[in-house]
């Protein structure tokens, strides 16, 4: 039998890189329970009730009870209605326009209008917020002459869209095309077939999809600053400028008088959008047909 | 008849798309036309002078351009030798097993993490640690930002790598152990060089992530507007500098922050788009 | 073949092409008579699917595929009718059973309805679907499950209850594209003897690459190849003494 000379050297390069991969996994790990970590212990003493259902205080008052050495007063309410008002309010249109535009994209996937629209919906998705903020203000803010929820919306329905068609688009892609068939064998109209069998039988990925687009979006601050703008009072008039939650921790990080509230929102936003994923996948496994 | 109407909707709510993308480019240039017209294209992108000084009023692109490189090439740099052993540790060493669906979830919820919580964990636990390290003197500069960037681009890159590496032909593997390779030897000699394209446009996808990330540089690069003239200093990217001036500019600044915009636009499209490409290719071979 | 009584179903000198180069059906001509099963039987890529899916005008979901010649169904040109109502008048039998997933037992069975927009009182769909599941001898196996999914029967339940879910819009004739080459001989079995007693309430046309299957349950059979019909006859006789050499060969195992 040929000797190897260089088979322990060959051996100890093997093992190396094994115990490299599983350090540096590891290690990749640490930020997820870091950042958990700090906002949870920093943050779950401000959660409370009033802390959900309370507005933000003003300056001044947070500045007295500072002073005093007491907990700063007040909540984050106005965010959660403002977040609220302004995810449903996108989520309402998007999801119907992003599905039948992913089923548009998936039944006509030969046809070079398809394709092209299947690119500039990629496009749309990498888009950075920052710029879906600026477009909405040239489109929504200065035409109203004013900062408001409806822009909000607008411009986290533009972050949803892409999101949704992806996912109809990818779920009905994977559909054996023998469902259609059946469906169309039995002298059923194009449409009921399309809605009736097709969509039901994607209906749990589609709708994974719709609840990692809205953890995505629920998050986004940038696109929000120039569009909602944000406010200190609970308000649900999609005409006036409104808060969310991302913008207040926004708010909150710039104003030293407010810092104290910082932790407590991003609590309530990381358990919200952590949640959102883990519901999100559970959907996923367990809707698999 | 019915169906007929069927399909128009179908077509007319795919027709919202190139509106939305047609109309992005569309408005963004007509805006940004004041500054392209007063500076001139070229001067804008190449000159650093930002004076707002009524009257007096220059603006240049390039520090934030030069920031906004040095921001994602150094996330990337340090986003590698993290993503590829996690690519590697769900999709190859620990495929199929319990602990790969651990990790994967993992980076699965830092994906999710909202990037303004990135951002306050960077600037209030980060921080004073680079401080404390003398990294950079105030703790917030762009290897900060971009330290927390390469953290928030790992999932991505290290989920669709792990993709590529699954797709790799057991019997390709199985071929190369046959004639007596190591598992070092299997993933540098055939898993590689087969997944190499699929790794590679999961990394070009990352840089477009990293390339408009806004709210985390903004609250810990230090938001300068000079040339950055090393590493440890702070400086601006272009999302960064949107984020922070948008809000109270007008007239020319107005301008000039939107032309920084059409720019980062049109960058990470163009990356983006060789990015899907390339998947796309590497998905069909 | 001449003795053809009371013809159901009359195709004139059809041809299918693709792309408009590839003829995959060449003139062929034939009549199907009434409350028999006609098998259609032929090497692969002889255009006997091609043919029976033009029945159903299903060719029409893929492009560039063009059908010319008539295709009478009780003397009325199917090519020149609104393919949905056609479908209604045709059922048809997939390879692989493909019961809808999302729909329990029950609505799988009324599901040419639903897809149909018609709308029937709850005595009325009982009774449908007790009628349909006992017809294909499924009745017994699941009157207990019928609100569970239809995915979770065995294939060759699943199959009988796709054929359920055609019978219920009491079609005309059944097209059936090699019904069983995805289930087990036992359930096969089952499928053949259901066939056969269905014949008195309809017509059956199917598509078998199972020699012996066309002769246990056909009255009639088709050859074809490359696109031909080449013999159409009793099927007893066709087994027994075959008029074209090219049908000797693929009956005695010499062609694939």
């Amino acid at each position: 039998m040929k000797k190897d000379s260089n088979v322990k050297a060959r051996i100890f390069k093997n093992n190396l890189l094994y115990v490299g991969v599983c350090v540096m996994s590891t290690l990749t790990a640490i930020p997820l329970f870091a950042i958990l970590g700090e906002v949870l212990v920093k943050g779950w003493q401000q959660l409370g009730w009033s802390f959900l259902t309370e507005a933000t205080p003003n300056a001044f008052k947070a500045m007295m009870a500072a002073q005093k050495g007491e907990p700063i007063p007040g909540g984050i309410a106005n965010g959660i209605v403002g977040t609220l008002m302004m995810l449903l309010t996108a989520a309402v249109v998007a999801i119907p326009v992003g599905i039948l535009c992913g089923i548009c994209l998936s039944e006509f996937r030969k046809n070079w209008f398809a394709k092209t629209v299947s690119y500039i919906t990629d496009l749309l998705q990498g888009t950075p917020s920052i710029i879906i903020g600026i477009i909405v203000y040239i489109w929504v803010v200065v035409p109203m002459k004013g900062y408001s929820g409806f822009a909000g919306s607008v411009a986290l329905f533009i972050m949803m869209l892409p999101l949704i068609i992806r996912s109809t688009e990818e779920t009905m892609k994977i559909l054996p095309p023998s469902l259609k068939e059946a469906g169309l064998a039995l002298g059923g109209n194009y449409w009921r077939v399309m809605l009736k069998v097709m969509l039901p039988a994607s209906f749990g990925s589609i709708f994974t999809g719709i609840l990692l687009a809205v953890s995505r979006v629920v998050g986004e601050t940038a696109p929000l600053m120039f569009t909602a703008l944000g406010g200190a009072v609970i308000s649900y008039n999609l005409g006036r400028p409104m808060s969310a939650v991302p913008l207040m921790i926004w708010e909150f990080f710039n104003d030293p008088n407010l810092q104290d509230l910082i932790w407590g929102a991003s609590l309530f936003l990381l358990t919200l959008v952590l949640c959102l994923n883990l519901l999100a996948k559970r959907i996923a496994k367990k809707w698999k047909i | 008849m019915q169906d007929k109407i069927f399909k128009a909707l179908l077509i007319v709510s795919a027709i919202v798309i190139p509106v939305i993308g047609g109309g992005i480019i569309y408005s963004l240039t007509l805006d940004a036309s004041g500054a392209f017209e007063h500076f001139g294209f070229w001067n804008f992108i190449c000159s650093d002078d930002w004076v707002t000084t009524a009257g007096k009023e220059k603006y240049g692109a390039l520090p934030f351009i030069t920031g906004t490189m040095l921001t994602t090439g150094l996330a990337l740099l340090i986003c590698i030798p993290f993503s590829l052993p996690v690519a590697l540790f769900t999709g190859e060493y620990f495929r199929g097993k319990k602990i790969a669906t651990v990790l994967a979830t993992v980076t699965d919820l830092l994906a999710g993490i909202p990037s303004i919580i990135y951002g306050l964990w960077g600037f209030y636990a980060l921080r004073p640690i680079f401080m404390f390290l003398n990294l950079s003197p105030q703790g917030s500069g762009i290897l900060t930002a971009a330290f927390v960037l390469a953290i928030m681009i790992v999932p991505y890159a290290a989920s669709l790598s792990s993709e590529f590496i699954k797709m790799v032909p057991a019997d390709l593997k199985e071929a190369a152990y046959g004639l007596g390779a190591t598992r070092a030897e299997v993933i540098r000699r055939v898993i590689f060089p087969t997944a190499g394209s699929g790794i590679f446009s999961a990394y070009i996808l990352a840089i477009g992530r990293a390339l408009g990330e806004t709210m985390t540089v903004t609250m810990l690069i230090g938001n300068t507007n000079q040339m950055p003239e090393t590493l440890r200093t702070t400086g601006n990217t272009m999302a960064s500098i949107i984020a922070n001036q948008f809000g109270e500019a007008d007239g020319l600044k107005l301008s000039s922050l939107i032309a920084i915009g059409l720019i980062l636009f049109l960058i990470t499209a163009i990356i983006n788009l060789i990015g899907k490409i390339m998947i796309r290719r590497a998905q069909h071979v | 073949m001449e003795n053809i009584v009371d013809p159901i179903l009359e195709i004139k000198d059809v041809s299918i092409s693709y792309d408009k180069n590839v003829t995959a059906v060449k003139n062929v001509s034939a009549c199907v008579e009434r409350n028999t099963i006609t098998a259609i039987m032929g090497p692969s890529g002889c255009g006997k699917s091609t043919l029976l899916r033009a029945v159903n005008r299903m060719h029409e979901l893929y492009k560039n595929i063009t059908v010319t010649g008539e295709i009478l169904l009780n003397g009325e040109n199917i090519l020149a009718k609104d393919p949905i109502e056609v479908r209604r008048n045709v059922g048809m039998v997939f390879q692989r059973p493909n019961p809808f997933p999302t729909m329990s037992i029950y609505d799988n069975v009324l599901a040419g309805y639903t897809l149909n927009g018609i709308s029937l009182s709850k005595h009325k769909r009982d009774d449908l679907v007790e009628k349909c599941l006992r017809n294909v001898a499924l009745w017994d196996e699941v009157k207990e499950v019928l609100n569970k999914r239809g995915t979770f029967l065995s294939g060759g339940q699943q199959q009988r209850l796709c054929i359920a879910r055609s019978l219920a819009l009491q079609p005309d004739i059944l097209l059936m594209d090699e019904p069983t080459s995805a289930l087990d001989p036992i359930a096969t079995k089952h499928i053949e003897d259901l066939l056969v007693k269905l014949k008195k309430e309809v017509t059956i046309l199917i598509v078998t690459h199972n020699m012996s299957q066309a002769m246990r349950i056909s009255d009639r059979s088709m050859f074809m190849f490359l696109g031909e019909l080449i013999e159409y006859d009793d099927t007893k006789r066709m087994f027994e003494s075959p008029k074209d050499d090219r049908t000797r060969a693929y009956l005695t195992g010499q062609m694939g």
